[in-house]
């Protein structure tokens, strides 16, 4: 697994939980070493193991964990630049779910050895979007439906999201439903395209 | 029949703008006529419709224009142009002429894209949906993210190796080289051709120290023995333990004979100062003998060192605390 994933659940429990909570994940995977470093790769069997150990630590289920990890990811400051590379998808909340389709190519001409899921988009109808994120490893649905969730939060998008897991062959399928209520239902973040305004 | 006529379409400004955000037109006389609202965002003055395009923009190509008829002339060539006030981005353009003798200039943000959004707050609704401004700018974005993840990488990495070496070249209890260190620069000093010298360095009296005292005043004697020997070497000399009480000293350009027999006696005398840890005196001394690289053809580091070791049990041999050089006529019998 490229380091960039097993980096940012480091940071998120660090972040979240303190550091001492990510020494102990540290003991009990018998890790190494302490960080990961984002850019080199890693035993693609050491991430769940990490997720695992990080659950167990803190008394909670994977699931929810995972979703907490999506939510940090976009909101938290440290994470900055993942909320900016997401909102690039586009000036609404819908031009972003549409822009979902490219994220998995957008990644690779930035980073080309780094594997994300597939994610196709599809439209049920008006308002009813199915996200479905075909992986080799289960969960990123989870992550899917928090970081989701918090990018409705920050285009100002008022919606309601359910997960279902799908069994098809060997590849994980995850399907996150999106059910857009209202796309202007408050005021979102701010975005500015070229980034924050260099200091003069 | 115009154009439009025999496409039997009709363009509207609108359907212009939406396909061309950051269009202008001119007329017949070159006085711009509408700036479509994206172009109209970057344009610093509010009232340029009606006025000149040369009084509001300057225009460059590669042949130069001075007058709207160059203009007309330099259709569908590559053209640059920026807002003679307060702005000092350059777009690329082109213009096309209309049948009525006016033109639209179509132009994009090119290279500077990505300081004219942010000086600018344009957003992705400023730019027509085929533009792939916007995606360019999320790969630059993307893009420089993980350059910065890999020099901050590549930064660590580095700390960590400058680090290693230093540890595989010294000795841990004194911080002087070890005796790979010392046979790496040795070498360099030959390979140079330098002229230089070496001198091996015994303590007298260490084991005593050692028994007596504990391997904690004998630690303690062989820091202060290192401070000393640094103390009386240069920066480029090389100084190293090469055993328990060994040391090796190697002078760069320095083959004088009696300078060497004058630092070699100022060790001595230094390192036979009484060395006080915790409630005890330690006393030491040391014997020493040097060789000369000016001595051989061509200098050998392990024929060196051998030499330099004669020289030094000469000196035990006279009765210790001394310095004896190598003499290098007595190999010949």
């Amino acid at each position: 697994m490229y380091g960039l994933v097993n980096r940012s659940v480091q940071c998120f429990v660090e972040d979240t939980y303190g550091c001492a909570v990510w020494d102990a994940v540290v003991r009990e995977v018998r890790m190494e070493f302490r960080d990961f470093e984002a850019m080199l790769s890693y035993d693609d069997a050491l991430t769940g193991q990490v997720i695992e150990a990080a659950a167990i630590n803190l008394k909670r289920d994977r699931e929810s964990l995972l979703e907490d990890l999506g939510a940090y990811l976009v909101t938290h400051k440290n994470m900055e630049t993942v909320r900016r590379l997401m909102r690039f998808g586009g000036h609404t909340f819908e031009d972003f779910l549409l822009s979902l389709d490219d994220l998995h190519d957008r990644v690779k001409l930035a980073v080309p050895d780094l594997e994300l899921p597939q994610m196709s988009l599809k439209q049920v109808s008006g308002e009813q979007y199915k996200i479905i994120c075909e992986f080799t490893e289960a969960g990123f649905g989870a992550v899917m439906l928090g970081m989701v969730r918090a990018l409705a939060d920050d285009y100002g998008a008022l919606v309601l999201l359910d997960l279902e897991a799908e069994a098809s062959g060997r590849l994980s399928r995850e399907v996150l439903s999106v059910n857009l209520l209202e796309a202007s239902f408050a005021t979102g973040r701010s975005f500015t395209l070229g980034g924050e305004a260099v200091p003069t | 029949m115009s154009i439009q006529e025999r496409a039997g379409l009709i363009i509207t400004p609108e359907i212009f703008d939406t396909l061309m955000p950051l269009h202008m037109r001119i007329d017949a006389e070159g006085m711009i006529v509408h700036l479509a609202p994206t172009l109209a965002k970057l344009c610093p003055n509010e009232d340029v419709v009606g006025r000149s395009l040369f009084e509001v923009m300057e225009l460059r190509t590669s042949r130069g224009i001075k007058k709207f008829e160059d203009l007309c002339n330099s259709q569908n060539c590559r053209l640059k142009m920026r807002f003679r006030q307060g702005h000092e981005f350059e777009l690329k353009a082109v213009l096309v002429q209309l049948p009525d003798h006016g033109a639209i200039i179509n132009t994009s943000l090119g290279i500077a894209m990505r300081d004219i959004v942010r000086t600018h707050e344009l957003t992705a609704a400023d730019f027509a949906p085929t533009d792939s401004t916007v995606d360019m700018l999320y790969l630059i974005e993307a893009n420089s993210t993980a350059w910065d993840e890999s020099r901050r990488l590549t930064r660590r990495l580095q700390g960590a190796k400058i680090a290693a070496e230093e540890q595989a070249f010294s000795d841990t209890l004194t911080g002087l080289r070890n005796r790979r260190a010392m046979d790496h620069l040795i070498g360099r000093m030959i390979e140079n051709e330098a002229k230089f010298s070496v001198m091996n360095l015994d303590l007298d009296f260490f084991k005593q120290v050692n028994d007596t005292l504990g391997h904690a005043a004998g630690d303690h004697v062989l820091q202060q023995v290192a401070k000393i020997l640094s103390e009386e070497t240069r920066s480029g000399d090389v100084v190293a333990r090469v055993g328990g009480d060994e040391f090796v000293l190697a002078f760069n350009r320095c083959t004088s004979e009696n300078v060497l027999d004058r630092i070699a006696s100022r060790i001595i005398t230094r390192l036979e100062q009484p060395i006080p840890f915790q409630n005890e005196v330690c006393n030491i001394s040391a014997s020493a003998g040097t060789t000369l690289s000016t001595y051989y053809d061509k200098p050998d580091l392990d024929q060196m060192l051998a030499d330099a070791d004669k020289a030094l049990y000469a000196s035990k041999r006279n009765g210790r605390a001394c310095h004896s050089l190598f003499s290098p006529n007595e190999t010949a019998h």
